[in-house]
């Protein structure tokens, strides 16, 4: 590798230089110790405002906060299987929008238009509303993954299907001049290179998916929101029990972003 | 004269591997070849030169197929591929394209290494996965190809930790590593850095006296003189003269050729 020395003649780092280095972190410490005053200072604001005005009640959060928590798990797993679902119907939706098959290249587009023009509310009632009607009776949890995973799959196909466009063309000609027969180019070349372009946006999606994942309260899966807006108005304290909703829908956004940093920044080690 | 040479052969070459017919090719009304024949002798090293937009590097991609020439055909050890526009996505064809390509190992002027896997997986992908080879053995040879460019050590890298001439030396190894009958390369040194053409001619210049069947499209005059066994000289779509280096270099019978080497002589100035 390329890693230049320094030059023989210098023998000692230029003191400037340490001086740079020492000044760059004090500002960075600055920065993030200002940063996390402001939300101290914010969110204790907010905190002192509703106790002020009596709305938090401590003996109630005792007996109805685990109740609502319990359905951070229901949500978890409404979101993972659904991002699952729709992860597959996203690759298959974007190899089907490249395909040079009529047929399959119309279905997909119609699946996408479909789904894109149409609310994700009306979806889900579709789903477990209207297909009963049709002799398709789902359990409501089935119904809710179903609905999410079928309503993302059709956003995420468009995603990746600019990110398989976006693999440099060479990459599909150096395989097949390998010989390597299109099923494997598309598997071993193409798609790895193309999640890595797309990753940043499914996890956009994943984190608008977890938010819509409270619309699945509507059909009455017993998820964060239903058990809030059932603990709130069972015992009329709807603003205690949405605000216990709304943080953990927070924190779980803000746990999966961490992750996906993560994930992003592992990927990365094949670049530059 | 097929042949290319005037006199007899130079006594180191073999059966004739690769051979093309009457190739054309247009893009949309644009018609890039005209009709070229041309014939490759095994262990023989053909430079192609000419200018840029003569049809060079549209007829190497022709050779495997990257680009389906609209009439013509093109035959490397035995099989023997005609051009089909028509049916370009009927299975059957599109699977007798991937046999001749099998036999065609191909070098791109951007290298073309699949970035998200190692040096070594690079070598090892299609002999596991497309010739049937094993692990092992894959493993072994891409190895042995990887010393061979001088670059074993870097086996674990990834391509983005690479220099452009060591990238370009790794996409040779994982050519050989398919045992091809026949290396195409499309200018492989007109990406790099100056200083680093020289170790990349270095390992075909080596590849050349071992013997290996080589068609190159390359600007490197001194690099065709050093290690070709036949010079063809392309213009406006056909072979418009072709012969031993000296011959080509030093003594054109073609007027294009004579503009094209002056020119060049005179860029270099």
């Amino acid at each position: 590798m390329t890693t230049s020395a320094a030059p023989a003649t210098s023998t000692a780092r230029p003191e400037i230089l340490d001086r740079i280095d020492a000044s760059q972190r004090r500002k960075r410490t600055w920065f993030r110790i200002q940063f996390i005053a402001v939300w101290i200072g914010l969110v204790g604001a907010l905190i002192y405002g509703l106790w002020a005005t009596d709305n938090i009640d401590l003996e109630w959060m005792g007996t109805w906060a685990p109740f609502i928590l319990g359905g951070t798990a229901v949500t978890v797993l409404v979101c993972v299987t659904s991002i699952i679902l729709a992860t597959a119907l996203a690759i298959i939706g974007a190899i089907s929008r490249l395909s040079s098959n009529a047929v399959v290249y119309s279905v997909a587009s119609l699946y996408v238009s479909l789904v894109r023009g149409t609310p994700l509310l009306v979806q889900i009632f579709f789903v477990y509303f209207a297909l009963p009607q049709m002799g398709v009776r789902l359990d409501a949890l089935l119904c809710g993954i179903l609905a999410l995973g079928f309503n993302y799959g059709a956003y995420m196909t468009e995603v990746f299907r600019a990110g398989i466009q976006a693999v440099p063309r060479g990459q599909r000609e150096a395989a097949q001049a390998l010989g390597m027969p299109e099923r494997n180019i598309m598997r071993r070349i193409v798609l790895p290179q193309a999640f890595r372009i797309v990753t940043p946006a499914i996890g956009n999606d994943f984190v608008a998916m977890i938010k819509d994942s409270a619309l699945v309260s509507t059909i009455a899966v017993q998820e964060l929101l239903w058990r809030a807006q059932r603990a709130g108005t069972q015992t009329f304290h709807t603003l205690q029990a949405l605000l216990i909703a709304a943080l953990v829908y927070w924190v779980l956004t803000i746990i999966f972003s961490y992750f996906q940093e993560r994930l992003e920044r592992r990927m990365a080690r094949g670049d530059r | 004269m097929q042949s290319g040479y005037d006199g007899p052969l130079p006594a180191h070459l073999g059966e004739v591997i690769v051979r093309t017919g009457g190739i054309e090719k247009y893009f949309g009304d644009n018609h890039v070849l005209r009709g070229v024949d041309l014939e490759v002798r095994q262990r023989e090293a053909v430079m192609i030169l000419g200018r840029s937009g003569s049809g060079k590097t549209t007829l190497l991609r022709c050779i495997n197929f990257l680009e389906e020439p609209t009439v013509g055909w093109v035959e490397i050890d035995g099989l023997r591929m005609e051009a089909d526009p028509l049916h370009q996505r009927n299975r059957a064809h599109q699977e007798q394209i991937r046999q001749l390509r099998l036999r065609a190992g191909m070098l791109f002027q951007d290298f073309n290494l699949f970035p998200h896997m190692t040096v070594l997986a690079n070598c090892i992908e299609a002999p596991t996965r497309v010739r049937g080879v094993g692990k092992d053995e894959a493993v072994a040879s891409a190895e042995r190809y990887l010393d061979k460019v001088g670059l074993l050590n870097k086996r674990d890298e990834y391509p983005a930790r690479l220099s452009g001439g060591q990238k370009q030396r790794v996409a040779i190894a994982r050519a050989l590593c398919m045992e091809p009958k026949v290396l195409l390369f499309d200018e492989p040194t007109s990406a790099l850095d100056p200083e680093l053409i020289g170790e990349v001619l270095k390992v075909m210049e080596d590849l050349a006296h071992e013997g290996t069947t080589m068609i190159v499209v390359t600007h490197e005059m001194h690099f065709a003189r050093e290690a070709a066994d036949r010079v063809v000289f392309m213009e406006e779509g056909v072979i418009c003269e072709q012969g031993p280096p000296e011959q080509i270099l030093d003594h054109p019978r073609q007027d294009g050729t004579r503009r094209f080497l002056r020119r060049f002589l005179e860029d270099r100035a």
